[in-house]
């Protein structure tokens, strides 16, 4: 089913009319300014920054989290605030189009007045428009590009490098890219980066013998007569989050050592503005942005925070910006900043909405996607199953997208509970949509796909929580590796997030009985990060299940009970389990 | 990259600073055992390790710098560097806390090499790393945690 705009303000109308239950202040607004996408030029040096897209070339849906909490000093900051606790620390108005961008309120009904976000084609429309105002400035892609989609995963990201070379993408650091492999990673940038003069930029990955830079940890630049220096920080656990073997001689790590060495050579070599382009996540930017001194602004990722404006980190010797640009294509990061008496005296910064709708799409960008995925249309098409139910992932706990996957894993592989990773990307899934092999792909593209049932004791399911849980809530932002928390099939557990490791998760049940440590359980699972691993392919068992059951509905979440961290924490909202 | 001087150095099973100090005779593997008892490396506990190496109560240091990942990419090599910045610094010692036996290296430093190791450690879980140093016959001590985890699940 789809609406049009005024096919749904009609629908609004009569719905109010009928006594039906909507809230004044959170009324759809439904129109959008028609200056949008005009934005000032600001100063001399100007920045764009778009990451973790997640290989999405056409606009999709994505629904930001209602459950996104924050410990230790994160508490009630950004990123950890959500729904209307974000409109109001950034006075958005609720009900309008950047509500829908930012949050999840609404979003069923939104979508349909706003339309879907991101695809590459509008996204070149809206880089070439602010390009033309910004003379020399600077496009940045801050990783998880080349994964996530059926096609990147086909092409082995070839349709996504191809795609970021027509964008224009001038700078690049990486995280899931290097799950295509070090070589894979290694011809892209010798071969298809250098040939289009993209810099990929990686001041932490070393080689794990000799501790020698394997990439150009940073790329000096000159716009308008300034010089700019932009430096790369890779996801910092890739060979913990992800398969070690597929990057076997590279070390990673946050190295804020060696920041710091790096920012203090461009600076002595003359740099006026010194930028990260990170893939740390946005708490582990902003400890690095509070002691690594010398850094104008750190352009993240990972963690997929829509942050509408910068977070001012003091430090040592000044203040560091710290942005953090979402995900899925859903937003561009447009960064101005006026640099005069070789320093930058003041920025401006807005994080647009990439709404396809309003951004007609590019013609050539367009041609190229219609083309790469000509071969695959049939495929991407094949209708496997209705759903009734809204579907999406993202939030720290089960969304309805992995509810379907890890029921799905239970009832094929005859398993007692299934884990299934507490990833970020995912589209979403309007009620009503047809799932399509191309949406349960957007959930499960990777290159270790298999599956797998083990058994397990209740002590070893515990401790695997628990370890993720620590992964996810160590009140130290440098032991948190960006993921939402396992999600769980056939498992209830109360978590308190404020406990250390070992001691979040309590009365863990399966099946209504209390989890015996000592007996064991059949577990299914996917995305192993150990080598030699063999299994069916995650999209192929859940494929099968959908085509079986045809129409998906009723989906009850695993959510846990959450106790500790109070019943007004702005990190969570419309939370559908227990709060206590 | 480097890929000559990789090359030259492979076959030296454990190249690294350690080695190098042997070779240029600052650092002598009998010295380092020759202080330390077999004793305190068999300890199962910390204390244990720390009075076999008659270091029972090491003074907390400032002055001890210790290099690790915050998340161990690989628990059975992790990098570990420890600097002492303490004068006549003659002895650094590793523990891993929590492996089996916590005391994984003892190295003696002579005649006035530079109060520096890097070395390789394993560890079978998430522990502190802590270095004793000994200096003017007295010990100094700092820790950092490692975290060792199962992996996955990330972003």
């Amino acid at each position: 089913m789809h609406m049009n705009r005024r096919e749904f303000l009609q629908l609004l109308a009569v719905a109010a009319a009928s006594g039906m239950a909507l809230d004044s202040k959170s009324a759809l607004a439904g129109n959008v300014p028609a200056n949008f996408y005009d934005v000032p030029r600001h100063g001399n040096v100007s920045l764009l920054h778009f990451t973790d897209c997640h290989a999405q070339l056409l606009p999709i849906w994505f629904r930001e989290p209602n459950v996104n909490i924050g410990v230790g000093s994160a508490l009630g900051k950004a990123p950890h605030l959500v729904g209307q606790n974000l409109l109001k620390q950034y006075g958005i108005k609720p009900g309008s189009a950047e509500a829908h961008a930012f949050t999840y309120l609404d979003f069923t009904e939104a979508a349909k007045v706003y339309g879907k976000v991101g695809g590459f084609a509008h996204l070149k429309t809206l880089v070439d428009k602010l390009r033309a105002q910004r003379p020399g400035a600077l496009l940045l892609d801050g990783g998880d590009t080349w994964q996530g989609s059926a096609t990147s995963l086909w092409t082995d990201a070839q349709d996504m490098v191809d795609a970021c070379i027509a964008l224009g993408v001038n700078v690049m650091t990486p995280h899931w890219e290097a799950t295509f492999g070090a070589d894979r990673v290694q011809e892209i940038v010798n071969k298809d980066f250098k040939k289009a003069n993209i810099d990929f930029v990686a001041q932490n990955i070393v080689t794990n013998d000799f501790g020698d830079q394997v990439f150009k940890p940073y790329v000096m630049k000159v716009m308008n007569g300034v010089k700019v220096a932009v430096i790369g920080q890779a996801f910092p656990y890739t060979p913990i989050a992800n398969p070690r073997y597929m990057v076997p001689d590279w070390s990673f790590g946050i190295r804020d050592d060696s920041m710091q060495k790096w920012v203090d050579e461009a600076r002595a070599k003359g740099a006026q503005v010194v930028v990260v382009l990170s893939h740390n996540g946005m708490d582990v930017d902003l400890k690095m942005a509070s002691r690594v001194t010398g850094i104008d602004a750190i352009f993240g990722g990972h963690t997929h925070d829509g942050v509408p404006q910068p977070v001012q980190v003091k430090n040592a010797k000044g203040i560091t910006l710290v942005t953090n640009a979402g995900s899925n294509g859903k937003f561009l990061g447009v960064m101005d900043f006026d640099v005069k008496g070789k320093r930058v005296v003041s920025y401006k910064y807005r994080l647009l909405p990439v709404f396809s709708n309003l951004l007609p799409a590019d013609r050539g960008m367009d041609a190229y996607i219609k083309k790469v995925r000509a071969p695959y249309e049939k495929k991407l098409n094949e209708k496997l199953a209705v759903s009734d139910d809204f579907l999406y992932r993202r939030g720290n706990f089960n969304g309805t997208w992995d509810q379907l996957i890890v029921d799905a894993l239970m009832e094929v592989k005859g398993a007692d509970a299934a884990f299934s990773p507490g990833f970020r990307w995912g589209t979403t899934l309007l009620p009503g949509e047809d799932i399509t092999m191309e949406r349960l792909m957007d959930q499960t593209a990777i290159t270790y796909p298999e599956t797998t049932l083990t058994n397990m004791t209740g002590e070893t399911i515990k401790s695997i929580m628990e370890d993720v849980c620590d992964n996810l809530f160590n009140a130290d932002p440098y032991y948190q590796q960006g993921g939402d928390m396992v999600r769980v099939g056939g498992i209830e557990y109360t978590i308190n997030p404020n406990q250390t490791i070992g001691k979040r998760i309590t009365d863990m049940r399966i099946k209504g009985k209390p989890v015996d440590a000592h007996k064991t359980y059949k577990v299914a699972g996917w995305a192993p990060v150990g080598e030699g691993v063999s299994g069916e392919p995650i999209w192929d068992v859940v494929a099968g299940y959908l085509r079986d059951k045809k129409v998906i509905k009723g989906l009850k979440l695993n959510e846990p009970k959450i106790v500790g961290i109070g019943k007004s924490n702005p990190g969570i909202a419309d939370y559908d389990g227990v709060l206590a | 990259m480097n890929a000559l001087r990789r090359n030259v150095l492979k076959g030296a099973a454990g190249a690294g600073t350690v080695a190098v100090a042997v070779a240029a005779g600052l650092l002598k593997p009998t010295q380092a055992l020759a202080d330390v008892p077999r004793s305190a490396f068999e300890a199962k506990n910390v204390g244990d390790a720390l009075k076999g190496m008659g270091a029972t109560a090491p003074a907390d240091s400032k002055d001890i710098t210790i290099k690790a990942p915050d998340i161990a990419e690989n628990g059975a090599v992790v990098p570990v560097e420890v600097t002492s910045g303490i004068a006549g610094t003659s002895a650094i010692a590793i523990l891993a806390e929590k492996n089996a036996t916590p005391l994984v290296a003892d190295f003696g430093l002579m005649g006035g090499a530079e109060g520096y190791i890097s070395t390789r450690i394993k560890m079978g879980q998430t522990s502190l790393v802590r270095a004793v140093v000994t200096a003017g016959g007295k010990s100094y001590t700092a820790a950092k945690e490692v975290k060792v985890t199962i992996g996955g699940c990330g972003g």
